[in-house]
C-alpha cells in the first residue's frame, strides 16, 4: 500500500500513522450531550468499501492527511491534507 | 452416529462405508424460536448451550458461507487463560476449564493440547509486570509460574538468548495453555448442535433485521424470511454491517491480522512461544508447520489480505527470537477481520432493540473465548440477563467509563 502525500509524493504505508475514521475531524462542542461525545470517540460506520480516515505523515512533513480509500481492494482513491480542507487545520 | 475408537476401528474393518454427514443440511423454516447469525465458532457454539444449557432446540443458525468459513478456519489456534483484570480473568478461566471438558461434551476430537505457552520477558520492569499478571492468574484460580533464564533455557533451548535488544531474561509459563485444532471446533460444536435439533443454515446471508414497535420479529435473508423472537448476531469482523441493519452503529473497527504457517517440520518447538516485545508468537501444529503471526497492519480494512511491512516485521521479530527457523520455507500467509474495539475487550450484550442481542469485538483473541462466548451468548439470549463472567462485556461501557482496557494503552480504536 502507497499514500501519495500532496506534499511529498508518493511514498510507502510504513512513513504514515493511521489514527482513524474522519469522525475524528467532527470535533463536538464542549457542552455537547454526552451521546455526541460517545460517538465521536468510540462508534463507527466501519464500512465495508469505500471509507475516510486520518493518516499522518509521521516520517515525512508531518501533516495530517484525510485518506479515502477501499477498505476491501486497499485502493487508494484520493489525499488530501487536512490544512487544505474548508476550515482550516483541525 | 457416536464417535469412538470402536467405531474406527471397524469401519476400518468394513471399508469405511458406514459413515455418514455429520450435520443435516436442512431448509430454513419460517419461524423459530431463536435464530444466531453467524455459523462460526462464536455462533455455533451458542447455538450448542442454547440447545443444551436452556432446551432451546427450534433454533437456527444463518451462514452467509460455509460453516466455519471465518476467523474459526482462519487463526493461530492458542487456548489460554492468562488475563490480568476482572472482567476478563474470571471469563477466560470459564472458557479454559469448558475447552478442558470439550471433547467429552462434544465427542469430538478437537485436538485440544495443553503444551503450555510462555510469555517471554526482558527487563526487570516487564518481569515486575508479568508477576503481577501470574498472580492475578493464580488468584484466578488458574496457573501461572515465574521462569528465570535458565527456567526457559531448560525449556526453550533455541532461543537467541544473547541477542542485544531485547536479552531475555525469563518468561511467565502457563502450562494449561496451548492450542486446540481450529476447523474440528466449529465441525464439533456444529454437529453436537446439529444432534440437539440446531437447523444449521448455509448459503444463507441476512439482508435485513425486521423490527417492529422496538422488538425484533425476524430476520430478511437471501433464502427468505424467517421469522424470530430471539436473533444473536454473532459475525466477528462483519458486525457493523448487520449491526447496521438494526440502525446501530458500534464501537468496532474493522481491522487485518495476518498469519503465516511453514511447510511440515519434525517437532521442534513444543509449546506456544509469545515474544510481546517484538509482537511476534509461534507454534508448531500436530501436522509439523511453524503457525505464527504478529500484530495488526493497524489500518481499517476487510481485505482479508495484509501488506508487506507487517510480513517483513514479523519474519525479522522471528529470527530475532529463534534463528534456527530461517531455513523454514512459508507456505502460506493470510489475513483475518478482526472486530476491534476501542479497549482491546469484547462485547456480549442486549442491545436498545428488545430481543436482539450482540456478541462481538473479540479483537484478536476470539479462538480461545469461542466455548464461553457461547456458554454465556445462549444465557444472555435464554434469561434476558447477562451471565456472571460475562457481566462486564457491556455495549455501553464506553460511555459509562466502564473500560475493559487490558493493556493499559486507552479506550481509543487505533491503540489495541
Amino acid at each position: 500500500m502507497r499514500l501519495t502525500c500532496p506534499l511529498c509524493g508518493e511514498r510507502d504505508r510504513r512513513e504514515f500513522y493511521y489514527y482513524g475514521s474522519e469522525d475524528y475531524l467532527n470535533r463536538p462542542a464542549p457542552d455537547a450531550a454526552p451521546q455526541a461525545w460517545d460517538d465521536y470517540l468510540h462508534n463507527r460506520d466501519n464500512p465495508a468499501g469505500v471509507t475516510r480516515d486520518l493518516w499522518y505523515h509521521d516520517m515525512g512533513c508531518s501533516s495530517w492527511l484525510v485518506v479515502t480509500r477501499n477498505t476491501v481492494t486497499h485502493d487508494i482513491l484520493a489525499v488530501e491534507a487536512v490544512a487544505d480542507r474548508k476550515g482550516g487545520a483541525a | 452416529m457416536r464417535y469412538s475408537g470402536l467405531k474406527v476401528i471397524t469401519e476400518g474393518l468394513f471399508g469405511n462405508k458406514g459413515w455418514k454427514p455429520a450435520w443435516r443440511d436442512p431448509a430454513p423454516k419460517a419461524e423459530y424460536d431463536a435464530i444466531i447469525i453467524g455459523g462460526g465458532g462464536h455462533g455455533l457454539s451458542t447455538a450448542y448451550y442454547l440447545a443444551k444449557n436452556h432446551g432451546l432446540t427450534n433454533i437456527a443458525v444463518l451462514e452467509k458461507g460455509y460453516l466455519g468459513s471465518g476467523n474459526i478456519g482462519r487463526n493461530t489456534t492458542i487456548v489460554r487463560a492468562n488475563y490480568f483484570l476482572q472482567g476478563n480473568s474470571e471469563f477466560y478461566s470459564h472458557s479454559m476449564k469448558l475447552w478442558e471438558g470439550l471433547e467429552i461434551d462434544l465427542n469430538y476430537n478437537v485436538m485440544h493440547s495443553q503444551r503450555g505457552l510462555i510469555n517471554l520477558f526482558h527487563s526487570d520492569g516487564q518481569r515486575d509486570a508479568f508477576v503481577r499478571r501470574g498472580n492475578s492468574m493464580i488468584n484466578q484460580g488458574d496457573d501461572a509460574i515465574l521462569l528465570d533464564r535458565e527456567g526457559v533455557r531448560e525449556m526453550l533451548p533455541y532461543l537467541d538468548f544473547e541477542q542485544t535488544r531485547f536479552p531475555i531474561y525469563g518468561g511467565l509459563y502457563h502450562p494449561r495453555g496451548g492450542t486446540a485444532r481450529h476447523d474440528a471446533v466449529a465441525w464439533g460444536y456444529a454437529r453436537a448442535a446439529d444432534k440437539r435439533g440446531v437447523d444449521l443454515i448455509q448459503n444463507c446471508e441476512v439482508t435485513g433485521v425486521d423490527i417492529e414497535n422496538g422488538r425484533v420479529t425476524g430476520v430478511q435473508t437471501t433464502r427468505g424470511a424467517i421469522k424470530a423472537r430471539k436473533v444473536g448476531i454473532v459475525v466477528a469482523g462483519r458486525s457493523s454491517q448487520v449491526a447496521a441493519m438494526a440502525g446501530m452503529r458500534l464501537p468496532i473497527e474493522s481491522h487485518i491480522l495476518q498469519a503465516f504457517v511453514t511447510e511440515g517440520l519434525k517437532p521442534v518447538i513444543d509449546h506456544v512461544v509469545s515474544f510481546g516485545m517484538g509482537h511476534f508468537y509461534i507454534s508448531q501444529s500436530d501436522k509439523g508447520g511453524l503457525v505464527f503471526g504478529g500484530d495488526l497492519d493497524f489500518y481499517a480494512s476487510y481485505a482479508s489480505r495484509g501488506n508487506l511491512p507487517m510480513v517483513e516485521h514479523v519474519m525479522e521479530a522471528g529470527m530475532t527470537l529463534m534463528p534456527m527457523i530461517g531455513r523454514a520455507k512459508v507456505l502460506r500467509s493470510w489475513g483475518g477481520i478482526m472486530d476491534m474495539s476501542p479497549d482491546g475487550s469484547p462485547i456480549i450484550d442486549k442491545t436498545h432493540v428488545d430481543g436482539l442481542f450482540i456478541d462481538c469485538g473479540w479483537n484478536y483473541g476470539g479462538f480461545k473465548a469461542v466455548p464461553a462466548s457461547g456458554w454465556c451468548m445462549a444465557h444472555l439470549m435464554a434469561t434476558g440477563e447477562s451471565h456472571p463472567v460475562a457481566a462486564r462485556f457491556k455495549l455501553n461501557r464506553f460511555a459509562t467509563g466502564h473500560i475493559l482496557d487490558e493493556e493499559g494503552t486507552g479506550s481509543q480504536h487505533n491503540l489495541h
